[in-house]
């Protein structure tokens, strides 16, 4: 037997708001298209920005590469900030035991010495580089066009603060929250050799003007290659020499970066299929920043792993390219 | 001398909140509106971690306060210990 | 080895002010382009005092326990049909406009501050700004996720965001953001960080909210005091920015007394419409118009202005006619939507005799004198069948953009009207404080996409009211705009409780 409650009266009088029935049809649209198809300002502007006079406040032409819909983009993992906060506290709380669990083991004096110098010396030091990924996601999130594409960019921008906040904590594990590593990773950043191709790197990035050659320059192409020489490789080789710890320290990282890197890689991809005028646009910017990126992190890939380490990471980045179609 | 003032939502862990604030600044004036509980004072108001803590019977981060916190005035200090509200006259 | 504990400052300290360092391969000016440019003077970013010391793990932790919460009150309200439990649905047209003429707002926030979080030289008013950016993001999200529901049983939610763009009464909120991002980074920090979010949102969020509870609108005051919590940091902000500027150098100061000025009349200009929200557009009535603004502006204005005193900042000139318009602001206001109720994405309604008698005892100086009879006069014309509504466009504040029908204080029979020439052409105003933000950057003004004028010169959609209204607004005539008597709304709300229309009565009774 069926039994029919009538609820007539209770029936809607429509399913979704008219920006989301003009795009994906008159059906109940999800959270994460209510919240970010079409709810930009992109008409009317009032004054033009004290600060860009020859642009209007949100403007398409703040980056050389076009989109006929610059809504045509789709975050994989579907984050709005609902969703996007849940996921990181998940993330951030098995963080925090496993933190914990470190510190309440005294696990920092139980490594070799050398690799407490050596995680110091190679690892540390990124909680800088992570700050201008932060300044640059920022300013992609500032500068672009479109919801989709600006707010996974600030959740990239906020992610790069807490990874260099875990960062800072790896070095405060290591020396007993006196903040000297803190301080030798910051001479290391600011001196060493090492480290002085990828601060040049960085820093030319924070110059920028052009969004897409931001990303680019930062989430394609240095964050490709970063995170394989020093997640993956160096994680390896302080394994093999008896730092298996710090693996609890960096899970993190790896993690956040599997879940960062659909994004990128979907972003990518749409900004490539677009048109030839696209994928010329962003295989320039691409060819430039390799080069340099490869001989700014050669240095710091011979002392984190060894001589072959930076090869190793082109071929991810490379692998990386072509599933984009570039 | 101006009053500072708080309001939280009025929910339970509130309710443990607004309990300690009442202990720990006497002269504090209690207000129920729908919904917020508004708490002003001359001066100076103090939200203490132990006294919390104490009234809720479990840990609790001075930090945790703005989950039910809906609006403040007054110049803000917050360390592990306490949230205090100042004005400067 | 035993860890020395760190409090939280030296924590903070060492997990965020320490990230920064000096740039030696590029200049600090090529980084930082926008820091100079409007005249403010920062010696050393390293005395900036950090407004609250968030990280990113707690930010994450406690944002996701209060969204846990506030998304599982939205799918109950929406599982439990909770539309149909407000005081009465013509409640449910003050949220329309918070959706069409609110919610985009935070959208401009969302985009501001990831500006300024960008712009700004110190690493610990960047952080900040970029949480706040966050934060922002999240109100304009989970309003729309909120009205959501509203949007599926009532008129006038469906194309909020379109209509922020184009429609006339919602260029006044938009061209306050518009003016704030195209302004400097400092100037936007103390346009939107200090005068709108310490100074004035609280009267949005505070009191209007909790009017939400009263009238049964458990969706909205949930999203409403969950978004002032995040304010609470806002406002913890705009008074360190301020305090910061003051402090850096003795030039800022006649900056910053100019820009409070200016940003705390704009401020106040916007929330003529939450004044008519709160006194004629709440069933249910918690607190007056008046008296929010005696407690959340008169009294916390006064208390913030002692406290800068010692920076030589002043109270704005303003703040006295602000003071002596708060008898008078909602009731022109709400007139002025009567009048132009076809030209609404809302409804609109004479207050009820009951509700005339709330009023007169609200506002004993001015109601029963100036407005109630106005209002009688509406309601026998129509009774009589000739409901009045006004044919011709109106002339617009050149600054911010309100129908001229804001009265003198000195006599409150008389419109106040002010004007300004530039550059040969003459330009109208509201106020004083309108017409001295335009003469000092008439240049920025002149620029206005007043919605009127762009009627006129042909912009929206043809010469016809239809095709503006209809066109180019995308209002559905007839059915998001005129009266609330006669609206499919109220058919439908009437339908869900059994209720008769007393035109329905009429006829069963003939």
């Amino acid at each position: 037997m069926t039994i029919e409650i009538k609820t007539a009266t209770l029936e809607p009088i429509r399913h979704t708001f008219e920006h989301t029935r003009r795009r994906f049809g008159d059906k109940p649209a999800s959270r994460y298209q209510e919240a970010s198809y079409d709810i930009a300002p992109e008409h009317n502007f009032h004054y033009r920005p004290l600060w860009q006079p020859d642009k209007l406040l949100n403007d398409t032409s703040r980056t050389a590469l076009v989109m006929e819909d610059w809504y045509a983009f789709r975050d994989p993992r579907q984050y709005y900030y609902g969703t996007y906060v849940q996921a990181r506290a998940k993330l951030q709380e098995v963080t925090e035991s496993n933190y914990s669990f470190f510190d309440k083991r005294g696990l920092a004096e139980r490594m070799p010495e050398e690799i407490r110098e050596q995680i110091i010396r190679c690892l540390v030091p990124l909680r800088h580089l992570e700050l201008a990924a932060n300044m640059n996601n920022v300013m992609c999130c500032a500068y672009g066009t479109s919801t989709v594409v600006t707010q996974a960019f600030l959740y990239n921008g906020m992610d790069r603060l807490g990874v260099a906040q875990y960062l800072s904590r790896i070095g405060l594990l290591l020396d007993g929250n006196s903040g000297e590593a803190l301080a030798t990773a910051k001479d290391h950043w600011m001196t060493d050799p090492a480290w002085q191709g990828l601060r040049r790197y960085v820093e030319n990035t924070l110059t920028l003007e052009d969004w897409g050659e931001v990303f680019i320059a930062q989430d394609v192409v240095l964050d490709t290659l970063v995170y394989d020489l020093i997640y993956r490789q160096f994680d390896a080789v302080i394994t093999e020499q008896g730092g298996s710890d710090l693996a609890m320290l960096i899970e993190f990282m790896q993690e956040w970066h599997k879940d960062n890197s659909r994004w990128v890689d979907a972003t990518l991809k749409s900004l490539a299929a677009e048109s030839d005028h696209n994928r010329e646009v962003l295989g320039g910017w691409i060819a430039a920043w390799r080069e340099k990126a490869v001989a700014d992190l050669s240095p710091l890939g011979e002392v984190a792993v060894g001589d072959e380490a930076v090869a190793a990471s082109i071929e991810a980045l490379d692998k990386r390219l072509a599933k984009a179609g570039l | 001398m101006s009053k500072v003032y708080i309001a939280l939502q009025d929910n339970e862990e509130s309710h443990y909140i607004v309990e300690a604030i009442e202990e720990d600044n006497p002269d504090a004036t209690v207000i129920y509106q729908p919904a917020m509980i508004r708490i002003e004072n001359e001066g100076f108001l103090a939200i203490k971690r132990e006294t919390v803590e104490e009234k809720m019977g479990r840990d609790w981060e001075v930090q945790a306060l703005h989950v039910n916190l809906i609006t403040l005035g007054g110049n803000v200090d917050e360390d592990d210990d306490q949230l205090t509200l100042t004005w400067n006259q | 080895m035993t860890a020395r504990k760190l409090n939280l400052k030296d924590k903070y300290r060492l997990l965020t002010r320490d990230l920064e360092w000096e740039y030696s391969y590029r200049d600090y000016e090529e980084i930082f382009k926008q820091e100079s440019f409007e005249g403010i003077k920062i010696t050393d970013w390293s005395k900036w005092e950090d407004p609250f010391r968030l990280t990113m793990d707690a930010y994450w932790k406690y944002q996701a326990e209060k969204e846990k919460k506030l998304y599982a009150i939205f799918d109950a309200f929406a599982q439990n049909n909770g539309q149909q439990n407000v005081a009465d649905a013509r409640y449910v047209n003050a949220i329309k406009l918070f959706l069409t003429g609110v919610s985009p707002l935070e959208y401009q926030a969302y985009n501001g501050f990831a500006h300024v979080g960008r712009q700004f030289g110190g690493v610990g008013a960047r952080v900040a700004c970029q949480m706040q950016s966050l934060d922002e993001l999240r109100h304009v999200q989970t309003q729309i996720h909120a009205m959501s529901h509203y949007n599926k049983h009532f008129d006038g939610f469906q194309d909020f965001s379109h209509m922020h763009d184009r429609v006339w009464y919602l260029s006044v909120p938009k061209s306050f953001f518009d003016d704030a991002r195209s302004a400097g980074p400092f100037e936007f920090m103390v346009a939107i960080g200090f005068s709108f979010e310490y100074v004035l949102t609280n009267l949005l969020f505070v009191p209007f909210m909790s009017g939400a509870a009263y009238n049964g609108d458990m969706a909205t005051v949930t999203f409403g005091f969950s978004a002032q919590s995040d304010e609470a940091r806002h406002m913890t902000l705009g008074l360190e920015i301020i305090k910061f500027m003051l402090e850096q150098h003795e030039d800022n100061v006649p900056i910053v007394q100019r820009w409070i000025n200016k940003w705390l009349w704009r401020g106040y200009r916007v929330l003529t419409l939450v004044a008519m929200m709160m006194d004629y557009m709440l069933p249910n009535k918690v607190m007056s118009w008046q008296e929010s603004f005696e407690v959340y502006f008169e009294e916390a204005a006064s208390a913030l202005f002692k406290d800068l005193a010692r920076y030589g900042i002043k109270m704005p000139d303003y703040a006295a006619t602000a003071i002596a318009e708060k008898e008078h602001l909602s009731h022109q206001a709400w007139s002025i939507f009567y009048n132009y109720g076809h030209a609404a994405a809302f409804h609109t309604w004479l207050p009820t005799e009951e509700e005339m008698d709330w009023l007169s005892e609200k506002y004993p100086n001015t109601f029963d004198k100036y407005y109630r009879p106005r209002y009688e006069q509406w309601r026998r014309m129509e009774e009589a069948g000739e409901r009045y509504y006004n044919p011709t466009l109106p002339m617009l504040c050149q600054t911010c953009q309100i129908p001229m029908g804001f009265t003198d204080m000195d006599d409150p029979t008389l419109v106040s009207y002010r004007q300004s020439e530039y550059d040969g052409d003459r330009y109208n105003f509201c106020s004083d404080g309108c017409k001295d933000i335009f003469d000092f950057e008439p240049e920025k003004y002149v620029q206005s996409w007043l919605p009127v004028h762009q009627i006129y010169q042909g912009h929206c959609g043809g010469a016809e009211m239809e095709d503006v209204l209809g066109g180019y607004y995308r209002i559905n005539l007839g059915t998001d705009n005129l009266d609330y008597k006669g609206s499919p709304d109220e058919a439908r709300w009437n339908d869900w409780h059994g209720l008769e229309t007393a035109e329905e009565k009429l006829k069963k009774a003939s």
